[in-house]
This record gives structure tokens, sequence and C-alpha cells, in this order.
């Protein structure tokens, strides 16, 4: 826990949303003046208007939805799974994602199907280890896992073969996808209603979060139906992943490391960490965006390579400076 | 007896894979009683105690609580009205994240909580009372994770006080506890029991914490035989003997029974 009182903590990260996302409409090829980004932001008339508007602020928000979406996604699998190494692709879901992406590409679909094609992808798996996991009715975490994992090593495999399979000139585009990238990134205004629902959902079972965590048996014993509990979490965390890979590709990092860093800094009760993940989720994944795109201009990076290159490393400081407090 | 009892189970039985533990138990537990649990490692203690919590399902036969003077079978009942009638203190708690000792104890009140609710400032004071009450006063902050063996169980028994349920099932409460802090949660086991007239069952080992302070006995044999009535019609050095298959001797002293074990005879 730190010294800050939550509420803080909070508004200040409110404070950096807000901030990366005037950094992403700001910062790239052709840098634009606060002055300008004033009038722009006003409605004003501005030569730079469409390069802001048509050009940086779908990508930005496509960046600042997804980070936010993995964050949470992230949060509700570590609680599930009871386990700190979960993140929302664990369990395959990125995997059923990639592998139907990459075939709709392999099959040479317009790239605007192939969100849709993600999106089906990831439903198929998660239902896939649903089924599989479900057996006899009552849930197990364990199996659930086995399961997942060992799925996702199955559309690893299948991967594999269809970069074997493919022609060298779509193996760009494929890879750039499997590392996540923004590029041609937008948000369907769906999962602009989505994600806020989803959260919503998320926040009025916060409390019974903590109880999860506590171990089924206890949650159990303090009047959870945990059946019922770990279905839900479980059918959030994948349609977040499903909607966030769909949007941007297999970012990696995201979804592990800013849970972790936001419980090391606001403590682990789901009520603070929830809105506190999502923010700095959000906020990350706008500014490591904004840095993939800027950083070897005009060349343009795939955003996952930024994210593990940041977030390794600050992650790591965080568990240091929190192993020098306790 | 009466009034309505606070759980009653009808031809309740206990299967594990491969033995039956307990077969056809005619039981029941009044506001007023402390039962202490006692039998081998093995026999169906814990088994017991989560089937009556209803985390388990029975093999045959009921269970039922009571509600508002009324039985109702168990199954009928939703986790949380469970959970509003009766707490369970568990062997052991898992951790997988880092909470702090308030945290903790306030989880006990939520049963008592709707979706939206927070914990009002009513429910701060009873977590508070009750860590005072278990000698954790001052670690309210501490991280559940750094707590010694004997302190984290102290917790566990505080959220159990805060979930202010009138029936109290315990699973071994206790274990690693020192003498002092024994005779502690005793005491606030008689005083909720004969004082406020909740009702407890007991899973203990200790033989003589459980003749000093409970009333009432029921044995498992773990072969599907169960022995259950008043400590002092149950509890007799030649019983014992034979539930733990080794000689336990009787010793009557000023304050009651003190029962030992005595050396192992040649087979």
């Amino acid at each position: 826990m730190s010294r800050f009182q939550p509420i803080t903590i909070l508004s200040s990260l409110g404070v950096l949303c807000f901030l990366s996302l005037l950094v992403a409409l700001k910062v790239g090829s052709v840098a634009v003046s606060w002055n300008d980004l004033w009038l722009i932001i006003s409605a004003a008339e501005n030569p730079w208007k469409d390069l802001v508007l048509q050009l940086r602020l779908p990508r930005a928000l496509a960046a600042f939805a997804t980070g936010g979406m993995l964050a949470l996604a992230g949060c509700l699998m570590q609680v599930l799974l009871r386990n700190p190494l979960a993140d929302p692709y664990i369990m395959g879901i990125s995997g059923g994602a990639a592998c139907a992406a990459l075939s709709a590409m392999l099959l040479g679909l317009a790239a605007s199907l192939i969100p849709v094609a993600a999106f089906i992808g990831a439903m198929a798996s998660m239902l896939l280890v649903f089924a599989l996991a479900r057996g006899d009715g009552p849930w197990s975490s364990t199996r659930m896992l086995l399961s997942g994992v060992v799925l996702a090593a199955g559309w690893g495999a299948l991967i594999s073969l269809i970069l074997a399979l493919g022609p060298d000139n779509s193996l760009r585009g494929m890879l750039f996808w499997l590392m996540g990238d923004l590029s041609n990134a937008s948000v369907p205004s769906v999962v602009w209603v989505a994600f806020p629902g989803l959260f919503l959902i998320a926040m009025l079972r916060a409390r019974s979060l903590n109880i999860l965590s506590l171990g089924e048996v206890t949650a159990a014993a303090l009047g959870e139906n945990t059946n019922r509990l770990s279905w839900l979490i479980y059918l959030l965390a994948s349609i977040l992943t499903a909607m966030a890979v769909a949007i941007a590709g297999s970012i990696g990092f995201v979804g592990l490391i800013i849970p972790h860093a936001m419980r090391l800094i606001i403590g682990s009760d789901h009520r603070l960490l929830l809105p506190a993940a999502v923010m700095a989720g959000a906020s990350f994944l706008t500014l490591a965006d904004t840095l993939a795109r800027t950083v070897v201009n005009p060349l343009q990076l795939p955003v996952g390579i930024i994210t593990a290159l940041t977030g390794v490393p600050l992650f790591l400081y965080l568990l240091y400076r929190a192993k020098l407090q306790s | 007896m009466s009034t309505t009892p606070l759980l009653q189970t009808t031809d309740l039985g206990l299967k594990i894979p491969g033995r039956c533990l307990l077969e056809e138990l005619n039981w029941q537990i009044h506001a007023g009683e402390m039962w202490a649990l006692i039998g081998r490692n093995g026999s169906g203690k814990t088994t017991l105690l989560h089937t009556l919590a209803g985390l388990r399902k029975p093999c045959c036969g009921h269970i039922e609580l009571a509600q508002q003077q009324q039985l109702l079978k168990l199954e009928l009942l939703s986790r949380k009205q469970i959970a509003l009638r009766l707490a369970l203190l568990q062997q052991h708690v898992s951790h997988s994240f880092e909470a702090t000792v308030l945290q903790m104890v306030l989880s006990g009140r939520h049963p008592h909580l709707g979706l939206w609710q927070r914990e009002t400032a009513a429910d701060y004071q009873l977590a508070r009372a009750a860590l005072v009450a278990m000698d954790l006063a001052d670690m309210e902050q501490r991280i559940v994770s750094s707590l010694s063996g004997g302190e984290s169980r102290r917790l566990a028994f505080a959220t159990m006080l805060v979930q202010e349920t009138k029936l109290l099932l315990l699973d071994e409460p206790s274990n690693h506890l020192d003498l002092g802090h024994q005779v502690l949660i005793m005491e606030k086991l008689q005083e909720l029991v004969f004082k406020q007239q909740h009702g407890a069952l007991i899973a203990i080992h200790d033989l003589n914490l459980a003749a000093r302070y409970c009333s009432h006995v029921l044995m498992l044999f773990g072969d599907g035989r169960y022995l259950a009535g008043p400590l002092d019609d149950v509890l007799s050095s030649a019983r014992l003997s034979e539930l733990y298959q080794h000689p336990i001797e009787q010793m009557i002293w000023d304050q009651g029974s003190y029962f030992s074990p005595g050396p192992t005879t040649p087979r």
C-alpha cells in the first residue's frame, strides 16, 4: 500500500488520462502547437484540423479504449484464476483471435473484415474453453486454467503453421498484428457502449471480487454464489479481451503489468483497483502508441514492442520499491 | 426441547470416495448450546462442518436451518441467506493478493451489504471492536500474509464475529494459538453462546479445552457411527479410548475432568 490517499491516486490517474490524449493529439510527424490544438478542440477552423481529428484522434481513442479494456480484463482474470501470472490472453482468447485474423489475411479478405474475424475467433475460443472446462458442472479454476493454457498452445501451433504457409508479402502484416499494432485501428461505436457497460457490471461486483480472491470456499461461506460469479467474470473478461484484440491485435504486457502495478500503488480493494487499472491502462497504451509512431519517425513500430520495453522495467521498479517498503 | 433448533439434520449421511464417514445423523443444535465436535484425523469433522454450511452436498438425508422460528431446507436457501445465519471458520484461509487486516475483517460484513452499498461507519466500528477483542487492535494496516500463524487465526475468528450470525461452525479454532489466546477465544465463544444465545459447533482436538468450555459433545467415529449428547454423558475415558483407539485416562479434579493419553499398550 502506498502513502497516498486513494482519492488522490484516482484523480491523478484521471488527469493522466486527459494529458495522455492531449499528447497523442499533439505529437507526431508534424508537431501541432498547443495553440493550434486548443483551436481545433474548440471547433475553430485550423489547417491541422483534419490531421488531428481524422488521423490522430481515432488512433488515440483506439489505444485508450484498448488499454483500458486489457487492464480491466487482466484484473478480472487474476481474481478468477487467483493466479498473479494470469493475463487476458492466458486462456487462449488472443490465440483464437490471431488464428482467425491471420486466416482472413491469408485468404485476402478486406482489411475492414480482419477485426470482425478476430472477434469471432476470440469468442469461438472462449466458448471452446467454456465447453471443455465446464465438465459435469461445478467451476474449477484448475481445470479452466489447464484447458485454456493447452488450447492457447494449440492456437500457437496453428499460428506458426499459417505463418509458414503465408506468402512473403503478407508476413509483415501478420507479424505486426501478432505484436499488436494500432496503425489502422479505430473503435467501432458498439465498443463505446459495451466497454462502459461491462465496466459498470464489474464495479457492481467489485466487493464480490475481493471476497472471491480469498478463495472459493471462503467466498461461498461469506454468501457468494461462486459458480455464477466465476462464469460472470470469465464472460466479462473474455468479451473485453475479444474487443481489445479485434481493435489492436494481441498487445502484450498491458493486461498483466497494469493490474499488478495498480495493486502495488492503490491496494487490492477492487472498488478502487478496477477504475485505477482502467485509467492507467488507457493512458499507458495511449502514451506507448504515441511513442511507437514517433520514436523512429517516419517508421512506425508495433505498439506491442513499446509496451513490453517500457512495461517490464517499470513493473520491476515498482516491485523493487514495494519490497523495500515492507 | 420445544424451541426451534438453530439447525437440524435428518438421516444425514456423509461419504468420501471408498468410505462412509457418517450414517443417519439425527442431530439438533439449539441457541445456548456449545458443541465440541471430536474424532480422529479423517473422521469427517471438516466434511461435516462444510456440509452443514451448505458447501458440499450430503449423500443422503437433509439439513434444515432456522429462519424466524421456522425450519427451512438448506438447499432452498441462497448462499447469502445461509451466510446471514451461519458462519464458518475454516482450518486454512489462503490469500492470493495482499489485503490488509482491516480489509480482511470487513469481509465478514459482505453478506450484510447490498450491491451498491459500501461499509458504513457502524461496520467499521464492529470490525475494529472485533480486532480489539482478538488482541489485534494495532495491526489494522498490516498485510495479512505478514501475520504469524496465531495472529491470522485470531483474524479469521474476528472476521467470523463480524459476520454476526446466530450459528457458528468452527474448524479447530484453537490451532496455532498460545494458551492465553486459546482461553481468550473459548471464553469469547462462551460469552456468545451462553450470554447472547448463539449456538456453536467446534471441531477440536484439545479434549481439555472441550471439557472445560463446551456443554455438549458430538463424537464421530469415522465409520458411520456417532454419539451426541451433553458433555458429561458422552465424555468418558472408555469412550474416548475407543474413539482415538488409544488409551485415554480421565482425572477428576476440583474444576472438572482432565484427559491425558496413556502409554501405548504393546499389541
